[in-house]
């Protein structure tokens, strides 16, 4: 098999799972996109193992095992991922990580999205509301 | 000078090496294994653009079981029957299940969701389709005179990696169980119900001055910032619908 098929394969999942990432907005669904670069990862990491273990004689196998590394501390790694969001989840009633921005530097976030101002200034107006109850 | 000579056989040898390999493998011949593993590759990108495009989060997390399972069928075309099974037991077994149950305890929406996607989708896919092209470009440029031997005693079989695993990384997969340990346990402490609430630091101001407009209530009232929670998410379902 040539080896340009497996390579490809996981060159373009891993950038499947690379726009996931910065382009979704509920946390679970970045979770998942995080599994598809990872599962990219081992792809390439199994097909250079096979190719490897016949072309220059290796027999310790590190791919195999590196892969299967990987695909035990993606398993830890979502464990704890989903129990954050759900922590997230029970405090903020929300899983919108366009919304948790407590530690955005700034007076108030200014989003680039379209709808991002009205959302803004809602938000202003309900902390000076707040404000003046106090 | 020897050094120059040395270097210069080993690139007429590699270069014998790949002219043999490249006669002995046509380009425009593909094997069955090579069609079978160009299918099973487009099910399986297809799955993984439907996952990270669709606006519908249970249909994400299904379409991510046909990419997870066409990987594993990819695994054993490469001849790794155990890394294969690996797959389907955690990732088809586990990972989507919890995933599935994740979107279950957040509420999210049924049906189509319209924010799903954030606001920077199209910087998002200009830095994937920039990332793909330059990856693919070097990749086949890289390996073009490049094939894996697929015959022969298969270099993945279960065997193999268990000799391999447990001679010479004996050390890694013992931490490795500790790691998993590790997760256990945070993923207990992390998902308890915190008790001791009163006796919490107080947050931080810019939560307070409310931008976030659930947080003084949840903090305050957290019934009733469970309550709001759940009062919200029929309304988005309602208005996804």
């Amino acid at each position: 098999m040539h080896l340009a098929y497996p390579a490809v394969l996981s060159a373009l999942l891993f950038c499947t799972g690379l726009y996931g990432v910065l382009a979704r907005r509920n946390a679970i669904l970045v979770l998942m996109s995080v599994e598809l670069m990872l599962n990219a990862v081992n792809l390439n990491l199994v097909a250079f193992d096979v190719w490897l273990s016949r072309a220059a004689e290796e027999t310790l196998h590190s791919g195999q095992a590196l892969t299967l590394f990987t695909i035990t501390i993606a398993a830890a790694e979502i464990g704890i991922g989903l129990a954050i969001v759900l922590a997230v989840h029970r405090n903020r009633g929300t899983s919108d990580i366009d919304k948790l921005r407590d530690t955005a530097e700034g007076p108030e976030p200014e989003g680039p999205e379209p709808d991002g101002p009205d959302h803004d200034a809602l938000t202003a107006g309900q902390a000076e509301k707040a404000e003046a109850t106090a | 000078m020897s050094l120059a000579a040395a270097a210069a056989t080993a690139h007429a040898t590699t270069t014998i090496t790949t002219t043999t390999a490249a006669e002995a493998h046509g380009f425009l011949s593909p094997t069955g294994v090579e069609i079978a593993f160009l299918l099973v590759g487009l099910v399986t990108f297809g799955a993984a653009l439907i996952t990270v495009t669709t606006r519908q989060l249970v249909h994400a997390a299904l379409w991510l079981v046909v990419a997870l399972g066409g990987l594993a069928v990819e695994y054993l075309l490469l001849t790794a029957e155990f890394i294969a099974w690996v797959q389907v037991l955690i990732y088809v077994g586990s990972v989507v299940v919890l995933l599935l149950f994740g979107l279950m305890l957040t509420k999210a929406p049924i049906g189509r969701s319209p924010d799903a996607d954030s606001g920077n989708r199209w910087v998002a896919l200009t830095v994937a389709v920039v990332a793909a092209a330059t990856l693919v470009w070097v990749v086949v440029d890289a390996f073009r005179t490049t094939w894996i031997d697929l015959d022969g005693p298969a270099a993945g079989s279960t065997r193999a990696t268990g000799e391999s695993l447990f001679q010479n990384w004996v050390l890694p997969f013992e931490a490795l169980s500790v790691l998993l340990l590790a997760a256990l346990v945070g993923a207990i402490v992390l998902s308890r119900k915190a008790k001791a609430e009163s006796s919490s630091p107080p947050v931080n101001s810019r939560a307070a001055t409310g931008s976030s407009p659930s947080v003084p209530d949840s903090r305050n009232h957290p019934i009733e910032g469970n309550g709001r929670g759940e009062g919200t998410s029929p309304a988005e379902q309602e208005g996804a619908r």
